[in-house]
């Protein structure tokens, strides 16, 4: 099972980057000007995101490093027991939407300290593989094309990590537990 | 919303390392997590090129109407702001393909590309459309069939079947995206509402 799955993943991006060129071709395409004539614009769209970048990972990079996050992971603590959050994934469940580098690293960590094969491991697992970074998702999108007032999209993408975390916690129990 | 956040997160951060005598460390962090962004924003170059170059190629050739076909049905109904055959709707379409293939570094050059042509379909360049709402819910719920870094981590911490994580993600990740794009519609139908209430 694993090696199939990990042959597909392998092939996806090969796999379509062949039958795009194959395909092109045959449709007679002049593949590279059509190539270039598309690549010139990720120059710009790439530079033009460096002050939603920089706004935002120093934000959270000062949030997570002077301490801050730590305060109110324990804030949190008691009302996500209500909910059934084991402790040992609360900050994952925190940094999951804020930052992405930041939540591999805590899923890395817990599999290293719990074992990749316990309850907590996979649970964070499931975590990790099945929300993204919702402000990291923001800034990026929005910012690429200068959007300041972004409406209900924060909530939105809030509400459905509350709902992933809590779903990933409860299917997990269900299954490995 | 944004605003909030970003001025809550580091007025809390700045007070914290005060309290916990790390004040001399704010400085040195702002500089290191700046240097970062830039990083990322200079790795994000060569990617973007790349892939929009692909992205040309497979649009062109007609070769996105294989990609697409599944797809399209529910893009239609995600994103009825948008003309049958935009451009934007190529772009979130790929979007939405290599989302569910678990390509993440291709996902976010058509991502990108989509917005921008969302954004000429805009008639207020400084908000948001309901479209481009839509299309980020779809984005930060991230719908994926196959989670590929989660099972890289898990094969690197020596776990004895890596991929056995991948039903409870598709649940997880199905639930956060059902969420996702019910809250839009309410959002939606409650905007609207609100509109059709101030014009009377």
């Amino acid at each position: 099972m694993y090696d199939i799955v990990n042959n597909i993943t392998l092939w996806v991006v090969p796999g379509l980057i062949l039958f795009a060129l194959l395909y092109a071709s045959y449709r007679r395409v002049k593949v590279f000007d059509t190539f270039i004539e598309g690549a010139r614009e990720g120059f710009g769209m790439s530079v033009r995101l460096i002050p939603f970048l920089v706004g935002m990972i120093v934000a959270i990079g000062l949030f997570r490093e002077s301490g801050a996050m730590q305060v109110l992971s324990n804030l949190l603590i008691p009302i996500l027991n209500i909910i059934g959050i084991p402790a040992d994934l609360l900050p994952l469940a925190i940094m999951r939407p804020v930052s992405g580098s930041s939540a591999l690293a805590i899923t890395t960590e817990i599999m290293n300290t719990f074992g990749p094969d316990s309850l907590v491991g996979r649970t964070a697992a499931t975590m990790q593989g099945s929300t993204d970074t919702t402000l990291f998702v923001l800034t990026v999108y929005f910012g690429a094309v200068g959007i300041k007032k972004t409406r209900h999209a924060l909530n939105v993408g809030l509400m459905a990590d509350a709902v992933g975390i809590i779903a990933a916690v409860l299917v997990c129990q269900m299954v490995f537990g | 919303m944004v605003n909030l956040l970003w001025a809550g997160m580091l007025i809390s951060a700045i007070v914290v390392a005060g309290i916990n005598g790390n004040i001399g460390l704010v400085t040195q962090i702002i500089f290191d997590s700046a240097e970062k962004a830039v990083g990322i924003a200079f790795s994000l170059i060569s990617i973007m090129t790349f892939w929009l170059g692909i992205m040309k190629v497979i649009e062109k050739s007609g070769f996105i109407n294989f990609v697409i076909f599944f797809l399209k049905p529910l893009a239609h109904w995600l994103f009825p702001g948008v003309p049958r055959n935009h451009k934007a709707m190529n772009a979130m379409l790929m979007n939405m393909s290599a989302n569910l293939l678990g390509m993440g570094n291709a996902a976010t050059p058509f991502g990108l590309k989509a917005m921008d042509e969302l954004q000429k379909l805009n008639p207020r360049s400084d908000t948001a459309t309901d479209d481009m709402c839509t299309f980020l819910a779809v984005n930060t719920a991230s719908l994926t069939l196959i989670p590929t870094t989660v099972i890289a981590i898990r094969t690197a911490t020596g776990a004895q079947n890596p991929t056995d994580i991948i039903g409870t993600t598709i649940v997880a990740t199905f639930c956060s995206t059902m969420t996702a794009i019910l809250c839009d519609r309410l959002y939606r139908k409650y905007n609207r509402w609100k509109n059709r209430s101030t014009n009377l």
